[in-house]
């Protein structure tokens, strides 16, 4: 269990870079399928928008409400970021690419995206601020619902396997990618995975229609920056496992290197991701719950049952 | 949970559909090429610049009634009646401000004579707010405007010279209050 020091700045940077792209891209996607045009007037296709975002973010007025928990407000956005840059160390991006080949790599990246909703919980919390704290609790039950049948629904991938370890289960799809034996499992992640990342439809902790900015409301500057990075970094870290578990990590015909492969295959998730924006309407909280508790945890239990029979059978 | 993969499968066919975004004032066809001007639909009854219309005949139609002034909701026309030798009235200044005017086209409503009218066009901006006030000789147009075949004075009962009681258009001649006969 070797650690690729050498990867890890080359990660970090790259991971940064590609949630500052998505910025530009997700508002640029995002109106072509409103039929607008999106940011287009800084450089080509207006890619120096996110420049422009990031300088306007570093330069604005970094401010703590006077009645907020100092310390922990201003925590909180490092703790999501942290948390999410954590979870990329076990994603296997080619053949031998990866900071840790952890034996428990899936329950590493389960952990840490765990984690990183503390950050949303603290954060509501310690804003102080009514809206916030709707924000806060809302993810905090959020998590509670769909932490249950997200962790179950990749334990298909893991019977089919047998190992927690990512780059086994990428290799271990070189025949058949398991989306196609675990498809209830995979809906269910990608669901969970929405969830998770507080993305439209599941996007009820931010809520802007209703909750001002749900648990950021109170953020600006570099820590709503902070708190954004930490948004786009979820939504290219569940991206980029739905891919390694579903849909055969860097595996692909051979006139493309493994990394290539594994960027188009993550980059047209998180492209799906904004589809989802732009399509789904944000279903109400307590139907989010009967979702989560009545519908995709009896399913998610199906399919573990009738995967487990099935390997079962075929050893036997 | 079906209607939610229709939806997504019919957004997702709007990414090839043409944009519906006007990119005025300018266009650029690629970052590096010239830009062209572009002009959204401006539709014929759009509200506006305010003009001052002239009858077929050439002539002001503004008879200085003032209800435009009277029915603006922010007081933005001022105008004075005159008359001239011929017995018509026009105004003798009628100014709008139009730093003032929020372009509501009761004035237009509120006009007997279709004199005042709001037109497709509001590129007027200024540097200067003195330079939105605009007279008379700003106004007035050498034409008819929406209203093509309409003169005011060929259809009122005022007498103006060259045109008597009675003698306008769909008009009787005036009834001899003196004369017993039917």
């Amino acid at each position: 269990m070797e650690v690729g020091f050498i990867m890890i700045l080359p990660l970090v940077v790259g991971a940064m870079l590609g949630a500052l792209v998505l910025v530009w891209w997700e508002r640029r996607l995002l109106a072509f399928l409103q039929d607008r045009l999106g940011p287009n007037r800084l450089g080509p296709f207006g890619v120096g928008q996110m420049v422009a975002d990031l300088i306007k973010l570093i330069t604005k007025h970094d401010w703590v409400p006077p009645f907020a928990d100092r310390v922990v407000f201003t925590l909180a956005p490092v703790a999501i970021v942290a948390a999410m840059l954590m979870g990329f160390a076990i994603v296997p991006f080619a053949p031998g690419w990866h900071i840790i080949d952890l034996n428990i790599g899936l329950l590493f990246f389960l952990a840490m995206t765990s984690l990183a909703v503390y950050g949303v919980l603290l954060a509501g919390l310690a804003s102080n601020n009514k809206y916030s704290l709707l924000g806060g609790l809302r993810s905090a039950a959020q998590m509670v619902t769909y932490e249950v049948f997200m962790g179950l629904s990749i334990m298909g991938v893991v019977i089919l396997t047998g190992s927690f370890n990512m780059s086994e289960i990428v290799r271990a799809q070189e025949d058949l990618w398991f989306f196609i034996p675990q498809v209830l499992g995979f809906v269910v992640f990608l669901i969970a995975g929405i969830a998770e990342a507080h993305r439209a439809p599941f996007d009820l902790p931010e809520a802007e229609h209703e909750l001002v900015a749900g648990f950021h409301t109170e953020y600006s500057g570099m820590k709503f920056a902070l708190v954004m990075v930490g948004e786009y970094l979820s939504v290219i870290l569940t991206s980029a496992i739905i891919v390694t578990l579903f849909f055969g990590g860097w595996l692909g015909p051979d006139f493309l290197p493994p990394i290539i492969w594994f960027s188009l295959k993550t980059g047209l998730f998180i492209c799906f991701f904004v589809l989802l924006r732009a399509a789904i309407p944000r279903p109400r909280y307590d139907q989010l719950m009967s979702l989560g508790w009545k519908i995709l945890l009896p399913i998610t239990l199906l399919n573990l049952l009738v995967t487990g029979a099935v390997v079962l059978l075929a050893k036997g | 949970m079906i209607s939610q993969l229709v939806s997504l499968w019919k957004v997702f066919l709007h990414l090839f559909a043409s944009n519906e975004t006007v990119q005025y004032p300018s266009k650029k066809k690629w970052w590096w090429s010239q830009p062209t001007k572009v002009m959204p639909y401006l539709a014929p009854r759009y509200r506006g610049r305010i003009v001052l219309t002239r009858d077929p005949d050439g002539e002001e139609r503004c008879v200085a009634c003032n209800l435009c002034a009277v029915v603006c909701p922010v007081d933005c026309i001022a105008l004075q009646k005159t008359e001239d030798e011929n017995g018509r009235w026009y105004p003798e200044f009628f100014r709008i401000n139009f730093s003032r005017c929020i372009m509501c086209g009761m004035c237009e409503e509120a006009c007997p004579t279709y004199a005042i009218q709001l037109t497709p066009d509001f590129e007027m901006c200024e540097y200067d707010r003195n330079n939105l006030v605009y007279e008379k000789e700003h106004l007035l147009i050498n034409g008819v405007g929406k209203y093509p075949d309409y003169s005011f004075w060929q259809v009122a009962g005022k007498t103006i010279s060259g045109k008597n009681k009675g003698e306008a258009q769909n008009e009787s001649p005036p009834v001899d209050v003196h004369s017993l006969l039917p």
